[in-house]
């Protein structure tokens, strides 16, 4: 399934955060969209999952989801949002149990991307039993459970630490070369972006407005930290957003 | 110069458990008040001795009058605010989750909570008879706006994250609420449940006061009338052991139902 976002415009009040953005996400690849603190990339993202709506424009999403989808668009949080009484196992559950399965399935839906996440030995543990790290995994099970079309990742390692960050990349990457799946991956993370993303979607201050689309040709599997080409790409949008930055950075909080 | 230690400046503003100081205090609280009304420098007007008092309570519990008072009251106490406490849940969740309800109710809430119960006792005696109707009913009101106000007050401070995740992997509203709101709220509703049940035994006294043959508040204001501060006082400790009690049934409820807090 690809999504296509057609000049979404969206205000809140009179403070225009998203200016004629249009987008097109292709399926299979990962979009990852950077830009400063501010920019309305989060906004974007809810628009894409369709908890939020546009002023103007609007969201397409075209093809087919794949069998035995659930639940088309999926979230992945940068807060992780995993309901603190509920296991490891319950929380994977609680996003099957509308659906009407049968036990069975459950819990081999449930087995099999624990598995994939490696979690299988922590089925029975509470959230506040786990580091974040694991949280994080336990919330990428999560929306691995209902076999997603697209999933929409809103910052999804900037609460946890480099090291952990790192592992998690790497999770992602084999989670993809698995079984590619599409998704927008927002981070104001450089290193993420060009670690994780087919195309690399660049947005201003605000007014959030797409500034340049970048595609890197690097397979993700052969994208390692130390790659000189990742790391001039790196160079290149840390100049495209700069200035932008340190200016958002200056600028007054409204509200 | 010499080298020296750091001076230690962190530490406190932390409570911890301390087990058995409040028992240790209490014991002190009543051996003073025993000596004091021994040697005479608290004349027996004042104070009864604790030992007396203890003396009382043995002989009602032997005599069976402790439970022709208790038992009353308990049934009154349970009802009561089991009517009160389970609309209040009720309806503070309906605050909770529709706007409409909040507009309309939380001014009327606002309106009843401060008007002291007891003064409406006449009025319920007319409403619902002079036997244990009105006490039902004054009970369960007392008990209600507290528990309402702490129950949307605990529904309102739901992570909505939690409830953003629910609606974006496509739960039903039902599901959201079951799943995610009510047990996000029961943290708040259990403490608010604390309040209730100790204002739920002031009335349950106050009511049994102005009119019951029987009942804790019937006997306190018996021995009252008669000056006899030995089974006044016997029935103000049933009391507080009343109030004890409910707590720590509370208490259970939170360990049992709210284990993933630790």
């Amino acid at each position: 399934m690809d999504l296509t976002l057609d000049q979404l415009t969206h205000r809140y009040g009179d403070m225009l955060v998203l200016d004629d953005v249009s987008l097109r996400i292709p399926a299979g690849e990962i979009l990852c969209v950077i830009g400063p603190s501010g920019c309305g990339k989060s906004t974007l993202l809810r628009m894409l999952g369709g908890l939020e709506q546009p002023d103007q424009g609007q969201v397409l999403q075209g093809g087919e989801a794949p069998e035995g989808c659930l639940n088309p668009l999926t979230f992945v949080f940068q807060d992780f949002a995993l309901l603190p009484w509920r296991t490891v196992a319950g929380n994977i559950s609680l996003v099957l149990e509308d659906h009407g399965l049968p036990k069975a399935q459950v819990d081999q839906i449930i087995d099999s991307v624990l598995a994939r996440t490696k979690l299988s030995d922590f089925r029975d543990a509470l959230p506040r039993q786990l580091s974040g790290g694991m949280k994080q995994r336990v919330a990428i099970a999560r929306a691995l459970a209902v076999n997603p079309a697209v999933m929409l990742l809103d910052e999804p390692l900037s609460a946890l630490d480099a090291q952990t960050r790192e592992l998690l990349m790497e999770d992602l990457v084999s989670l993809w070369a698995r079984q590619p799946f599409t998704a927008v991956y927002v981070t104001h993370n450089l290193s993420e972006a060009v670690r994780l993303g087919h195309q690399i979607a660049v947005l201003s201050r605000r007014p959030g407005r797409i500034r340049e689309v970048i595609r890197i040709d690097v397979p993700l599997s052969e994208r390692t930290p130390g790659l000189p080409e990742l790391g001039a790409l790196q160079t290149r949008l840390w100049h495209l957003m700069r200035d932008e930055a340190l200016a958002a950075d200056q600028e007054l909080v409204h509200g | 110069m010499a080298e020296q230690s750091v001076p230690f400046r962190g530490g406190g503003f932390r409570p911890q458990t301390k087990r058995g100081v409040g028992v240790v205090v209490f014991v002190v609280l009543l051996l003073f008040v025993e000596w004091g009304t021994r040697e005479g420098w608290i004349s027996n007007l004042t104070l009864p001795r604790p030992s007396d008092v203890g003396a009382t309570l043995l002989d009602l519990a032997q005599s069976g009058v402790l439970w022709t008072h208790l038992g009353p009251s308990l049934t009154r106490l349970i009802v009561g605010s089991l009517l009160g406490v389970s609309a209040g849940i009720g309806i503070g969740v309906l605050i909770g989750l529709f706007s409409y309800v909040r507009a309309g109710l939380v001014p009327v809430v606002a309106a009843i909570f401060p008007i002291p119960k007891i003064a409406l006792l006449p009025l319920f005696v007319i409403w619902f008879g002079i036997d244990e109707g009105s006490k039902y009913a004054l009970i369960a009101l007392g008990t209600f706006t507290p528990t309402i106000v702490a129950t949307y007050g605990a529904v309102d401070n739901v992570d909505r994250g939690l409830i953003r995740m629910g609606q974006s992997f496509g739960l039903s509203w039902l599901s959201i609420v079951r799943k995610i709101v009510l047990p996000g709220a029961l943290p708040g509703i259990l403490s608010g449940l604390r309040v209730s049940l100790a204002i739920g035994i002031i009335l349950l006294v106050a009511a049994e006061m102005l009119g019951a043959e029987y009942g804790v508040g019937a006997y306190i204001l018996q021995a009252g009338s008669l000056y006899d501060l030995e089974r006044l006082f016997a029935g103000v400790v049933i009391l507080s052991a009343l109030g004890v009690l409910t707590s720590w049934i509370i208490g259970k409820f939170e360990k049992r139902l709210l284990a993933w807090r630790a």
